[in-house]
């Protein structure tokens, strides 16, 4: 049986369910169909806040979306466009509040208004949040809203197929992990959704699912992915697992310190300090780590001792209990060691400001998209704010496209998706090669950690490459112990080690192209930033599981702010 | 830190109830050997099991840090998130572990969480306001409201309060403790409009007074959230309620 709907949302994350209630709103037939249930999303993992320029704390009276939108394209050190940047610190002012109408009940100020906080790279304090539990919130104020609108959502799905004909995306393929069997949902738009690939690093702050099998959807259905090589480091994540500490941490006070006590960021940001953008913050750490002046294990102190406790309990308390359980440490009285850890992907899908890539009726938004707002630096607080924003637009957007498109009757291009997922899927259960799934899980994650990381050379990323390619070789000759379908969990993960394999290759194959130190991207080989040869973005397009991909470059939007050195 | 410390492996014995309902007859007990650290959560070990001996295990996942609220389970008898609970703090080692009690189980550690949802979603689980009427800027609220709000809104709606609660399992009509504290979450937020509608909705035979407060449910709460507290305030706020009507002032 074929599941068909107008409108189909893979992912129930901030994005997907945002788009799906813009959708729902016009009164087309949508359904959301997810991996795990909405609140269950990564997105409900966010920490320290929604960036908008409300000009509600004492020191933002100035504050503007123009002075966002400047802090964002500097931010980006000037890959982000413009246009995008612009739109994006625009609709954050009216869209915090539209989510504050829909429940979510932020922090405030005594006369009410929502409370905001000082984050990095931001001239003014502009982080609305709700504690330091901000995303759980929206994430549960946006399954609130689609549970008054009547919102069919089904989770346990695992999407791994897009079908699409000549002209259009026309449906996509989820494995049912319930039953095991194989779903077909034919829809005249589709929007994927799906969040970011943190699990590609063995070092991160990702929830477990976090595999990029989304993106990939897009990859594999002739979608080029766009800026791969900018990954964001968080340089606060606690040693070992990896777990964050929000930047609202040192939003709020807080100090980082190496082993001889030192606030070594006067070195890299003697005026931001502790608040420099994260590349810049995270780099620090590292030097100082390298350099001889991190503690043994490779770490730093991050040190909040001198907030007290009441600002702790009051701001911080989700954190302070994660550093609990985790370390055993309480930070209201010790500093807490923390070294930097992926965080975040600034590259995706390909996609532009109204959330479109260039597969006609395919639709991109969130982490797993490239808009791109971000550039080569997020900063913090813009990611919930990218989410809220572009999923709303990607929903009105795909409105406008069924008006004006109206459906499709391609079902044959969906049985035929299906034909072919349901091979692959039989394929991998009667694999019983001698590769261990696992272990080549853990060799790809241990590849990336080590030479995609913070610092980067040509040296270390072809061997990166050469270390992908031979994983790559060895998938093929996994061996699947579980042959039973039902929740089948060892087969989600060959499906989705499938495709982190080619987020790590897409990742280190634009990392070796750009030849320049720009954002998060520092080459130690190349460690200045070339406007001259690099100011583009990096298109990849993927020729087929055996081949690298093709580079493509597209122009940087630039619409106020020419590129200019970033000091901090 | 001391890392020879940390990195020391004890050794663990896992107990893990086994069941495919498509295949298997009726549940059974599986044990697993494994060795672990002091700080290792049960997720982590769970995962260690599944990679080095037995992938055919389910469970769901996803945080890994206590807010998703995916890893709900029985531990040692007990309810708990896996991913915050360490087996070397359990002080035995032997540790058994189920699936959340009263839902269906699909397979292993995974439960058909329906029922839960559908209780939650009896109770209007949005804020109602006048929508036609919203202000340009944010509604105001108290930061006293706020912080009233939020000792309810961190429910990460993982369904152990609901599990573990007595009254759950012998009336299948009962709201359940997570529904409620949800109910009580928009009674009590100021800016929601329908408190009537809603003391209405939980006024009833399925609703507030079949809790018998015996706090099953803030045991079980692994965000310490206390169910009971919103269970009595909505009890509280009824009451109120019935005597405004009678004297026609509300
Ligand atoms: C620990 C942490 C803290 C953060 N804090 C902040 C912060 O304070 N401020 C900020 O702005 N940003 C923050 N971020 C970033 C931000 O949380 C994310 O970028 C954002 O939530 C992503 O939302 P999303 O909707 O794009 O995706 P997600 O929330 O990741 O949702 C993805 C959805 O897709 C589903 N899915 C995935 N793959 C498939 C598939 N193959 N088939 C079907 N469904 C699928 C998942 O189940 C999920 O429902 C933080 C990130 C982390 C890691
Ligand atoms: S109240 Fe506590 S136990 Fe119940 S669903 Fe919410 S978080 Fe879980
Ligand atoms: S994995 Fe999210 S609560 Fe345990």
């Amino acid at each position: 049986m074929i599941h068909k709907h107008q409108v189909l949302i893979i992912g129930g994350g901030i994005a997907g369910m945002g788009a799906a209630i813009e959708a729902k709103e016009a009164g087309l037939d949508v359904i959301v169909v997810s991996l795990t249930h909405p609140v269950r999303s990564h997105s409900t993992c966010a920490q320290g806040g929604i960036n908008a320029a409300l000009g509600n704390h004492p020191e933002g009276k100035d504050d503007s979306w123009e002075k966002h939108a400047y802090d964002t394209v500097k931010g980006s050190d000037f890959l982000a466009d413009q246009d995008a940047v612009e739109l994006m610190c625009k609709e954050a002012i009216p869209r915090v509040y539209e989510i504050e109408h829909w429940g979510a009940s932020f922090s405030r100020y005594e006369d009410g208004r929502i409370a905001q906080r000082p984050f990095g790279g931001a001239a003014f304090p502009r982080t609305a949040y709700i504690a330091d539990k901000t995303g759980h919130q929206i994430m549960h104020v946006m399954y609130q809203r689609s549970v008054k609108l009547g919102i069919p959502i089904v989770y346990d799905r695992l999407v791994f197929k897009l079908a699409r004909n000549e002209d259009r995306v026309t449906g996509a393929i989820a494995l049912n992990l319930i039953t095991g069997e194989l779903e077909a949902y034919q829809a005249d738009v589709v929007m994927i959704a799906t969040g970011g690939y943190g699990r590609v690093y063995a070092n991160t702050t990702n929830s477990i699912n976090n595999t990029g099998l989304g993106m990939v959807l897009a990859y594999r259905a002739g979608v080029p992915l766009q800026d791969m090589e900018f990954v964001q480091f968080h340089p606060t994540t606690l040693v070992g697992t990896n777990i964050l500490m929000t930047e609202g941490a040192r939003g709020e006070g807080g100090y980082l310190r190496n082993r001889l006590g030192e606030r070594f960021m006067k070195r890299y940001a003697p005026e931001k300090m502790e608040l420099a953008p994260r590349d810049i913050v995270a780099r620090a750490i590292w030097t100082e780590v390298l350099e001889g002046r991190g503690f043994p294990g490779n770490y730093v102190h991050l040190d909040l001792t001198h907030l007290g406790k009441e600002k702790i309990m009051e701001r911080l308390p989700q954190i302070r209990e994660l550093a609990l359980d985790f370390l055993g440490i309480d930070m209201i009285y010790d500093p807490i060691p923390v070294q930097p850890g992926q965080h975040y992907s600034m590259g995706g899908i390909a996609a532009n400001k109204k959330t479109e890539t260039p597969l006609s009726g395919l639709y991109a938004a969130g982490e797993c998209s490239c808009v791109s707002v971000h550039g080569a630096n997020r900063l913090g607080g813009n990611s919930l704010l990218e989410t809220a924003v572009f999923g709303k637009i990607g929903g009105k957007e795909m409105v406008k496209f069924i008006q004006e498109k109206g459906p499709h009757n391609d079902e044959e291009s969906v049985r035929k998706a299906l034909e072919e997922a349901k091979q692959e899927v039989e394929e991998l259960l009667n694999k019983d090669g001698d590769e261990d799934l696992f272990e080549l899980m853990r060799e790809l994650r241990e590849t990336m950690k080590e030479y995609v990381f913070v610092f980067r050379d040509e040296k270390g990323l072809k061997t990166a490459l050469d270390k992908i390619e031979n994983i790559k070789k060895r998938y093929k000759n996994i061996k699947i112990k579980t042959k039973t379908r039902h929740y089948n969990l060892e087969l989600e993960r060959a499906i989705s080690l499938g495709a982190m394999i080619e987020i790590a290759e897409a990742i280190t194959y634009g990392a070796l192209y750009r030849k320049e130190f720009r954002g998060a991207h520092y080459r130690t080989d190349y460690p200045k930033r070339d406007d001259k040869n690099f100011l583009h973005h990096t298109l990849l397009y993927r020729q087929g599981w055996d081949k690298l991909p093709k580079i493509g470059k597209k122009p940087v939007v630039i619409t106020k702010w020419q590129p200019v050195e970033r000091k901090y | 830190m001391d890392a020879d410390k940390l990195n020391k492996e004890y050794e663990f014995t896992i107990k893990i109830k086994r069941y495919d309902p498509q295949v298997d007859k009726a549940p059974y007990w599986k044990d697993y050997k494994v060795k672990i650290t002091a700080s290792t959560t049960l997720l982590d070990t769970l995962f260690k099991i599944m990679e080095e001996q037995d992938p055919s295990i389910s469970l769901r996942y996803n945080c890994r840090s206590a807010v998703c609220g995916s890893c709900a389970m029985l531990i040692n008898g007990k309810h708990g998130l896996a991913c915050k609970t360490k087996p070397a703090e359990l002080g035995t080692s032997v540790i058994k572990v189920e699936p959340l009690p009263y839902l269906p189980v699909i397979k292993d550690l995974v439960v058909n969480m329906d029922p839960f949802f559908e209780k939650l979603r009896a109770i209007k689980p949005y804020m109602i306001t006048d929508e036609a009427n919203w202000p340009e800027k944010e509604f105001r609220q108290s930061p006293a409201n706020h912080r009233a709000v939020d000792q309810y809104a961190g429910c990460i709606l993982c369904g152990a309060c609901y599990s573990s609660c007595i009254t759950v399992w012998t009336d299948k009509n009962y709201l359940g403790p997570a529904a409620l504290t949800q109910a009580y979450r928009f009674v009590i937020d100021e800016r929601d409009i329908a408190t009537k509608e809603r003391l209405k909705l939980v006024d009833s035979e399925d609703g507030v007074y079949r809790c018998h407060t015996s706090f099953n449910c803030v045991e079980a709460c692994p965000k310490g959230i206390k169910p009971t507290d919103a269970i009595q305030g909505l009890k509280r706020k009824i009451a109120v309620q019935k005597i405004k009507s009678l004297l026609r002032i509300g």
